[in-house]
């Protein structure tokens, strides 16, 4: 499979290249089996947590303490848990903190990341060197390590899952942003804006971000995945989303944790569904890095 | 090369005093008067004062940054806000577990990755190449720590078997210990053992291609000469690259399977500091954190130098 000419210089500059680019890349989906299956998987998980009422099957903080510990049935698909609540409905609620974390952190992460990375590289010279300390001292955190840190000084809540989320993240980002920035501000076209006196931020927003858009994607979603998990392990250790509100990591920890030798379906459909949605977007991810950047396949 | 390694040393430096300023910066932004929290709902105004100032928390920032420092020079990050035991004192307890548990994590990925990669691209296109890729897929993408509660409940359930309950240390009784970390470094080394399989299919695969390898085929040797001797060692420089630059994985890793496993290291004892909101706890082990991974990007700095002369001008 020949792609190269998707990243080409004269692919870039030829005009229309954007519709060219959704275009050619859903040709080559339709040849990727592994990321056609990760496409699926991910839109089951968007559509999961969209109609999570509909596809719960009771409310899934209603406790019933008569049907504590039940195995998996016809009327509870997944068990019940040791406050007798649905671990089905419990678990389709989960996917809208997963997925609503995992894609509102990576978007905002992309968007700082781009930023900073983009105005790096453009002025260059001292603002750079300093910046890149800047960034440098951040990446010298194991990203989970910093995420966790952050929840514990802020507290659990949703809001602060995600700030954690982006500050750990974002400048890994912008790294990869700024090593794709610094090449393309040296094509002409960068010198014949900035001749006919195009302001610097209109060069970085209108010349700049849009060649280095395809790494950003690909940055984006082969991330994504990483992203979610980086949640449920926050939640799983205590500093995700407070209770009551669903999600996967919790569902795995606290309390129900001394229950799951009696109970096996607590503790494996809730990680189970975690697992299918990093194997979805992780096979996603990788094919539209497949598309985008034929340079990193296979890495 | 003394050169070189002189001077990303040097780079460390400043690289840590970020790291510690970040962190202490971090600490202060704690929503709410921290002696108050410590003292819960029902202190009373003076004994929160008292315990500021015992705590050094009334002075000015930059002061207690400087006092922190000075301390850390000598030796002395302070002592525990919970039980008033130096800090340092329970870290270093804390090391030699965790320093056990991630080399066991990075010795089973890689005795259980390497192999698996070499069949792989050895047996290129075959059942047993999608086998072991999809060993691969599903450990990258499995959660280290929903592996570890799946190890524990089925092998009780199904085994009866539990690992022992109190933490013994492998000089104590190798046993036990062994037993104890058996969990642990399956789950800690599974997410590298998926990588480095990964990059060893793909990097002996380009090497297999190689006009060398040609000539060293056509030159009469067995293959298993071809394989072992000439691909696999230049395979290697990428799976040395992949398991250096994912230590930060790996720590955040140790961290959460520490939790589930009840092994008594550094991640532990950082989320027990965190519960009790001991800071100067805290913050000792997680600046011993960032240096470890900052010490460990230098280490595949020089390895990369070493491996690579053109590195070494730039």
């Amino acid at each position: 499979m020949n792609v190269s000419g998707v990243t080409s210089p004269e692919a870039q500059l030829s005009p229309g290249r954007q519709m060219g680019l959704v275009a050619k890349s859903w040709n080559l989906a339709k040849g990727n089996a592994l990321g056609t299956i990760g496409a699926a998987i991910f839109f089951l998980m968007l559509m999961m947590a969209i109609f999570s009422p509909i596809l719960a099957t009771h409310p899934p903080n209603q406790q019933n303490a008569a049907d504590r510990l039940l195995p998996p049935s016809a009327s509870y698909w997944m068990g019940t848990d040791e406050a007798g609540r649905d671990v089905w409905s419990r678990v389709v609620y989960g996917a809208r903190v997963s997925l609503y974390v995992g894609v509102v952190s990576v978007v905002l992460a992309t968007l700082l990341g781009t930023g900073v990375g983009i105005a790096s590289a453009y002025l260059g010279g001292r603002y750079d060197v300093i910046i890149q300390r800047i960034v440098e001292v951040f990446l010298a955190f194991p990203t989970l390590i910093l995420a966790l840190v952050i929840m514990a000084m802020l507290g659990s809540s949703v809001t602060n899952l995600i700030i954690a989320v982006v500050l750990a993240f974002s400048w890994r980002f912008s790294r990869v942003v700024r090593g794709s920035a610094l090449a393309v501000k040296e094509e002409p076209y960068i010198d014949a804006a900035r001749a006919i006196g195009a302001s610097h931020l209109r060069i970085m927003a209108r010349h700049l971000f849009p060649n280095v858009l395809a790494p950003i994607i690909v940055l984006a979603s082969t991330n994504l995945g990483i992203i979610i998990f980086i949640e449920a392990s926050l939640s799983f250790l205590g500093f995700g989303t407070p209770p009551p509100t669903p999600s996967w990591g919790r569902m795995l920890s606290g309390t129900s944790s001394g229950y799951f030798q009696i109970a096996w379906w607590m503790a494996f459909f809730p990680g189970l569904v975690l697992s299918f949605a990093i194997l979805g977007v992780n096979a996603l991810g990788d094919a539209l890095r497949d598309i985008l950047d034929p340079r990193l396949r296979g890495r | 090369m003394a050169k070189f390694v002189a001077r990303r040393m040097i780079y460390l430096i400043p690289t840590l005093v970020g790291i510690s300023l970040i962190i202490f910066v971090l600490m202060r932004v704690v929503p709410g008067d921290v002696a108050a929290i410590m003292l819960g709902d029902y202190a009373n105004p003076r004994d929160v004062r008292e315990l500021n100032e015992t705590l050094g928390l009334d002075k000015p920032v930059i002061v207690q940054y400087v006092d922190w420092m000075w301390g850390l020079l000598q030796g002395n990050p302070g002592v525990s806000l919970y039980n008033g035991k130096p800090v340092l004192d329970e870290l270093l307890r804390a090391v030699p577990v965790s320093l056990e548990l991630a080399i066991l994590g990075v010795l089973f990925s890689i005795a259980l990755g390497m192999p698996l990669g070499l069949l792989s691209a050895v047996k290129h296109d075959t059942g047993a190449d999608q086998l072991s890729r999809l060993v691969s897929v599903l450990g990258i993408s499995i959660p280290n720590f929903w592996l570890a509660i799946l190890m524990l409940t089925f092998l009780a359930v199904w085994f009866n078997w539990n690992p022992p309950v109190y933490y013994r240390s492998f000089l104590e009784s190798p046993i036990e210990n062994l037993q104890q970390m058996l969990i642990p470094m399956v789950t800690l080394g599974m997410f590298q053992m998926a990588l480095v399989a990964r990059m060893t299919r793909s990097s002996l695969l380009e090497v297999l291609r190689q006009d060398y390898i040609r000539t060293a085929r056509s030159k009469g040797l067995s293959e298993q000469m071809v394989i072992y001797r000439h691909a696999l060692k230049n395979a290697l420089i990428p799976v040395v690259t992949v398991v250096g630059l994912n230590f930060g994985v790996l720590l955040g890793g140790i961290v959460v399977i520490e939790q589930i496993t009840g092994v008594p290291g550094v991640g532990r004892l950082t989320l027990h500091a965190i519960d009790r909101r001991d800071f100067a706890q805290i913050q000792i082990n997680v600046l011993f954190f960032g240096a470890v991974y900052a010490f460990s990007n230098l280490v595949v700095d020089i390895i990369y130098g070493y491996l690579d002369p053109r590195i070494r001008q730039s």
